[in-house]
């Protein structure tokens, strides 16, 4: 029997708990805050969704309704991408060493 | 246009370059390195998608010009904001993950062709549900971030809103989302999916209000968690390994940190999010306060106090960053080191408005880090330092925590400030912190109050000094 591929997708994403969990109690708490805004960042990643939905022309047209749903989730996921990184590196750049 | 394996392939790159960004969260020296291997998977998912797609024609122009306009704003708002305001920044952020969800989600609904999942009005029963509960979960996110960057930005009351049924309101719209899901996988009624986007996000604003400003910080970490299930549940339906790899590690991070944070107050998970804490308990001990005699000091008397100790432990919190006065503080520790006094800076999970705030706000203020500890690291250092000076901190100080049963925030794990051989207060009038509980340590007999704004008072020290 076939396995479904949904199956597989559900792997990953139990793999990736763990993965996740593991390497997130490894962060060291004085960075909790750059790894909130990474995690919004990364999670913006969900602009591949938008720009799918964006680019769809199946009848012709790309304004339809269903387009223009994607180019909003495409201007707030690019607010996010950017802001989220950006202030991640700000912040990253403030911690330093004591001078010696 | 790029095969559908070959990209599937570049997809996973950009999940295992996101992993190794908070990878190299582990340490600050590693960290810098992190943000580019999360920005290059970034950077790969993006092209990767347009190559997929492989249709370069005007609409492609409009993606470019509207990354370019989201872009610029994401850009200003990271350069203009200021530290202090990180935690609604970051619930502001959150916010727009749960609605970028949500209209990929609404997108997919209304032309599945696109997506491969089926035909309009026959959509595969998995990829509805998939998107329904990624819809759902989004909604969620957005209203609930939106209510959590009200609070935290002032425009709205910190009090808990709290009203009879509250909770069984939430539950029974709970299983109505569930229904309607099922509902709509039976009929595929566009009419049932606006109705579970839009309980959705009804849900989100309810769930948040009840919880207080002092609870912030396990909010702030929840969205986090959803906002991550969220990006996932849209995953699955786009049948995109990147999104559901991200989706886990974001998911599983929020939930993290809302555990420390609970942990940090302890407190249940439950208890945070049914909300209600210090709404009545602020009341109870206004009117039962009795006037306990208090000592009162002066910039002066601090000065003198800190000059003469061998070491001072600092103990920041919310207060603090309130007065902005970090910049003080580290100008108050440069002079003190100067006359050969050892300070360290003692950071309570739960201080500040969100996880590692108060690192952030040190760091911004060139404190160096490994001047920096956390509560299990540096608890037994009070018991040998001399002075203690606690810049808007409180209940993280209070010893009722470990001493009175009937307190609220009893079993807490606090900072023994009090085994200090003195305890310098700043704080600006007696009143009870958001816990709503009278501090005990004001009364004790090592404690001097410095009442003064907390920038105002350390600036004066500074001039003491």
């Amino acid at each position: 029997m076939e396995i479904d591929p949904f199956i597989f997708r559900l792997s990953i994403f139990i793999l990736s708990i763990f993965v996740g969990y593991y390497v997130v109690w490894s962060v060291t708490p004085s960075l909790h805050t750059p790894l909130m805004s990474v995690t919004n960042a990364i999670s913006s990643v969900i602009i591949v969704g938008a720009i799918i939905a964006a680019l769809a022309n199946s009848s012709g047209s790309i304004f339809e309704t269903s387009n223009i749903f994607g180019f909003l989730a495409i201007v707030l996921a690019a607010v996010n991408i950017f802001g989220g990184f950006l202030v991640t590196q700000r912040m990253l750049q403030m911690y330093k060493k004591k001078k010696k | 246009m790029m095969s559908a394996n070959l990209s599937a392939l570049f997809y996973l790159v950009s999940g295992i370059l996101f992993i190794l960004a908070l990878r190299g969260l582990s340490s600050p020296e590693t960290s810098r390195q992190g943000n580019y291997f999360g920005i290059t998977g970034m950077v790969i998912a993006i092209l990767v998608t347009f190559f997929s797609v492989g249709n370069f024609g005007t609409g492609f122009i409009y993606v470019l010009i509207f990354l370019f306009i989201g872009g610029s704003v994401g850009a200003f708002i990271a350069f203009k904001i200021p530290m202090t305001a990180m935690p609604e920044l970051v619930a502001g952020f959150h916010s727009l993950v749960g609605l970028a969800a949500v209209f990929v989600a609404i997108s997919a609904f209304l032309q599945p062709e696109v997506f491969n999942l089926g035909s309009s009005g026959n959509i595969k029963l998995a990829s509805l549900i998939e998107m329904s509960l990624g819809a759902a979960i989004g909604a969620i996110t957005f209203s609930g971030s939106i209510i959590a960057f009200l609070k935290l930005r002032g425009i709205m009351s910190g009090a808990p809103i709290t009203f009879k049924g509250q909770h069984f309101i939430n539950l029974f719209l709970g299983i109505i989302i569930l229904l309607l899901i099922y509902y709509l996988c039976r009929s595929q009624l566009s009419n049932i999916f606006w109705s579970i986007v839009l309980i959705s996000f009804l849900i989100g604003v309810l769930l948040i209000i009840p919880i207080g400003g002092a609870d912030m910080p396990v909010v702030i970490s929840m969205l986090n968690s959803y906002s991550g299930w969220a990006a996932a549940g849209i995953g699955f339906t786009l049948e995109n390994s990147a999104l559901i790899i991200t989706g886990a590690l974001v998911g599983s991070s929020g939930a993290i940190l809302s555990y420390i944070m609970c942990k940090g107050m302890n407190r249940s998970f439950f208890n945070v999010i049914l909300g209600g804490w210090g709404a009545t308990d602020q009341n109870s001990s206004s009117q039962t306060k009795e006037q306990k005699p208090v000592k009162n000091g002066n910039a002066d008397d601090a000065a003198f106090l800190m000059k003469n100790a061998s070491s001072v432990i600092i103990v920041p919190g919310y207060g603090m960053a309130v007065a902005q006065a970090q910049h003080a503080l580290r100008e108050m520790v440069d002079a003190l080191k100067k006359n050969g006094v050892k300070v360290s800076y003692a950071i309570h999970p739960v201080a500040g408005r969100m996880p590692g705030h108060m690192n952030v706000l040190l760091a911004e203020a060139n404190v160096p880090y490994d001047e920096v500890f956390e509560l299990e690291e540096i608890n037994n250092d009070f018991a040998n330092c001399d002075v203690a000076y606690v810049i808007g901190a409180n209940d993280v100080t209070n010893p009722v925590a470990k001493t009175d049963p009937q307190s609220p925030i009893y079993g807490m794990p606090i900072l023994d400030v009090e085994k200090s051989k003195s305890v310098l207060f700043v704080k600006r009038s007696l009143s009870p912190g958001y816990a709503g509980i009278d501090n005990d340590l004001f009364y004790r007999d090592n404690t001097l109050m410095l009442f003064a704004d907390a920038k105002k008072m350390t600036e004066e020290i500074v001039k003491n000094l």
